[in-house]
């Protein structure tokens, strides 16, 4: 019968059909609670109840509470982990793409951790951080038994740790996209620098870097959107405790723990407006490029 | 180029496949480290885990106790019969969904389409962990809170790549298919069912590899939406062990090592297009 009608209305049908049930979820899903969050945030509301107007003193609060600040200051440790792993990735990209034997199997290596569950990454570690754990033990062997510390307990190391964590989580997505950029470069130009005298320097200086300047940067900024939203491996490792708290972690107990929903709304805004920042910074950044 | 020149070019080299070698060991080394002492530990006796060093092999190999208690007490079972049903139902729902969208978008022209490619653009740059304090509110509200729907609502919802990655590959299917099939007489839903899905096969690959691995992997959803017991996944039966098996790192690591079993076969099996899939996910 469908097939009948004429294209005009089979088209508009189609239209109908084919989006309503998507674009409800979208906007159920994505841009309600995004709007209800931002007037979530100008109220005291508790989760239940009335939802009782303060104007901004949510925002104030956030900025005058020193747990919270130290919890954004805590970013710094992943953003500056993730340029560590940037850099590293990208050296080991330099290697799997040169002459080597084993690539194949070096290649699997270095990027299986990023497939790995969340969880399972976070218990690996907290048993790898362990007092007598794996790191320990590695330490004792090397006869470096007096830096051994609480890695996870004492203050001045715990963000190190999770930080390290963190790059041997994500390192092997790095590593896999530096790769497939610097494979789309011909052989044919490696091999001609090869020709011309090139040391393996000239090579990486002046093919490789260029063919992997855009994914650089694009990641260098996305980088700071990564280092605000952490949550999960330390949420999962330390619960926060000893001085490990992040700005998303303090936001969900605040919401889920404290049914402070107004002030969790305003830290979530809070990030929200960080990161569409960061977006649009590097929007205006990439659309000059071109 | 003089002789000199010649040697200090091949110490140059030598030194270069020297430091290669050991950097990728050494990388190598710390890559598999965590994963190899916790796949020890989980062969071995509560006592014999405290007593010998975490170095050490097991004494028996294939003691799979430890496996057994996580498996069956810990609920691991469950959780992988759960994070199976909401995987299917999602990854069907989202590839149609997404196919659905991107036919719609890639092949009309109509009024309100601008207005809508922009709203699919804005969620990319939303960390949805940021709008869950809200999120939350709808999803009670809804009544679906602590139900299996929950998780797999919120995948539906919030999925923005997949209807990227169709319509870039719809892009390269030709119009003139189409056209030629609408000569024939055939209806859009015709052309949608017989000529665009079958050759959406590559996307949809890309997208369950993509988006297989974030829901397999995703800890957040279900932990907020669904924490009753029954309703674990895999992620959360696992982080659910650190309560009663907090004392007991052998039965951990052997939950460790279950829930990575699933990820390394499809990853060894489907190695080739897995890297792919990332490569071009980021691209695009």
């Amino acid at each position: 019968m469908f097939s009948r009608l004429d294209y005009k209305y089979q088209r508009i049908i189609i239209i109908f059909l084919f989006l309503i049930i998507p674009l409800t979820f979208l906007v159920l899903f994505t841009y309600l609670p995004a709007i209800n969050m931002i007037s979530y945030s100008f109220t005291s509301w508790k989760g239940y109840g009335t939802k009782t107007f303060v104007g901004l003193q949510n925002y104030i609060d956030i900025f005058s509470n020193p747990d919270i600040f130290g919890a954004f200051k805590n970013s710094i440790y992943y953003f500056v982990g993730g340029i560590i792993q940037l850099i590293l990735a990208f050296y080991l990209a330099v290697l799997v793409n040169s002459k080597l034997k084993g690539k194949n199997f070096f290649k699997s290596i270095f990027f299986f951790p990023y497939l790995i569950n969340g969880v399972a990454i976070s218990l690996m570690f907290l048993f790898f951080f362990q007092p007598e754990g794996t790191l320990d033990t590695i330490m004792k062997i090397f006869g470096l038994e007096k830096f051994i510390t609480l890695w996870l307990g004492n203050e001045n190391a715990v963000n190190y740790s999770l930080a390290f964590t963190s790059v041997w989580r994500y390192i092997g997505y790095s590593f896999i996209i530096f790769l497939g950029a610097m494979q789309s470069v011909s052989t044919e130009v490696l091999e001609a620098a090869e020709i011309d005298g090139a040391g393996e320097w000239h090579k990486i200086r002046y093919i490789l870097v260029p063919s992997v300047k855009n994914i650089i940067k694009l990641n260098l900024i996305l980088n700071i959107s990564g280092a605000i939203s952490v949550f999960e491996i330390p949420y999962i490792m330390t619960g926060g405790a000893n001085g490990s708290s992040t700005f998303v972690i303090e936001t969900m107990n605040t919401a889920f723990k404290f049914n402070q929903v107004g002030k969790a709304s305003a830290m979530a805004v809070v990030v929200m407006f960080v990161v569409a920042t960061v977006a649009l910074i590097q929007n205006i950044f990439f659309k000059e490029e071109k | 180029m003089s002789e000199k020149d010649i040697l200090k070019s091949k110490i140059r080299q030598i030194a270069w496949n020297i430091l290669k070698y050991l950097s990728c060991i050494l990388a190598a080394f710390i890559f598999i480290l965590p994963i190899l002492t916790i796949f020890l530990a989980s062969f071995k006796g509560y006592e014999e885990f405290y007593e010998s060093s975490k170095l050490a092999l097991p004494k028996h190999l294939f003691n799979f106790s430890n496996y057994v208690t996580a498996f069956v007490d810990g609920g691991m079972l469950n959780g992988f019969k759960n994070t199976a049903i909401i995987m299917v139902i999602s990854l069907a729902g989202t590839i149609l969904m997404g196919a659905m969208v991107a036919f719609v978008l890639q092949r009309f022209d109509f009024k309100l389409k601008k207005l809508i490619l922009l709203m699919y653009l804005f969620p990319m740059f939303l960390p949805m962990v940021t709008t869950q304090v809200a999120t939350f509110q709808i999803v009670s509200k809804l009544g679906l809170y602590n139900t299996i729907w929950a998780p797999i609502i919120l995948y539906l919802g919030a999925d923005v790549m997949s209807i990227y990655i169709m319509m870039q590959f719809m892009e390269s299917i030709p119009i003139a298919n189409d056209e030629a099939a609408m000569l024939d007489g055939a209806s859009y839903l015709y052309i949608f069912n017989k000529l665009i899905l079958p050759l959406l096969k590559p996307a949809i690959a890309t997208i369950i590899i993509l988006r297989g691995v974030g829901i397999y992997n995703d800890f957040y959803t279900p932990f907020l939406y669904a924490p009753s017991q029954e309703l674990g996944t895999v992620a959360t039966s696992l982080y659910k062990f650190i309560g009663p098996y907090g004392g007991q790192w052998n039965v951990i690591a052997a939950g460790v090592i279950l829930i990575m079993i699933p990820t390394a076969i499809v990853f060894i099996a489907l190695q080739k297009y897995i890297y792919n899939g990332f490569v071009d996910g980021a691209v695009k």
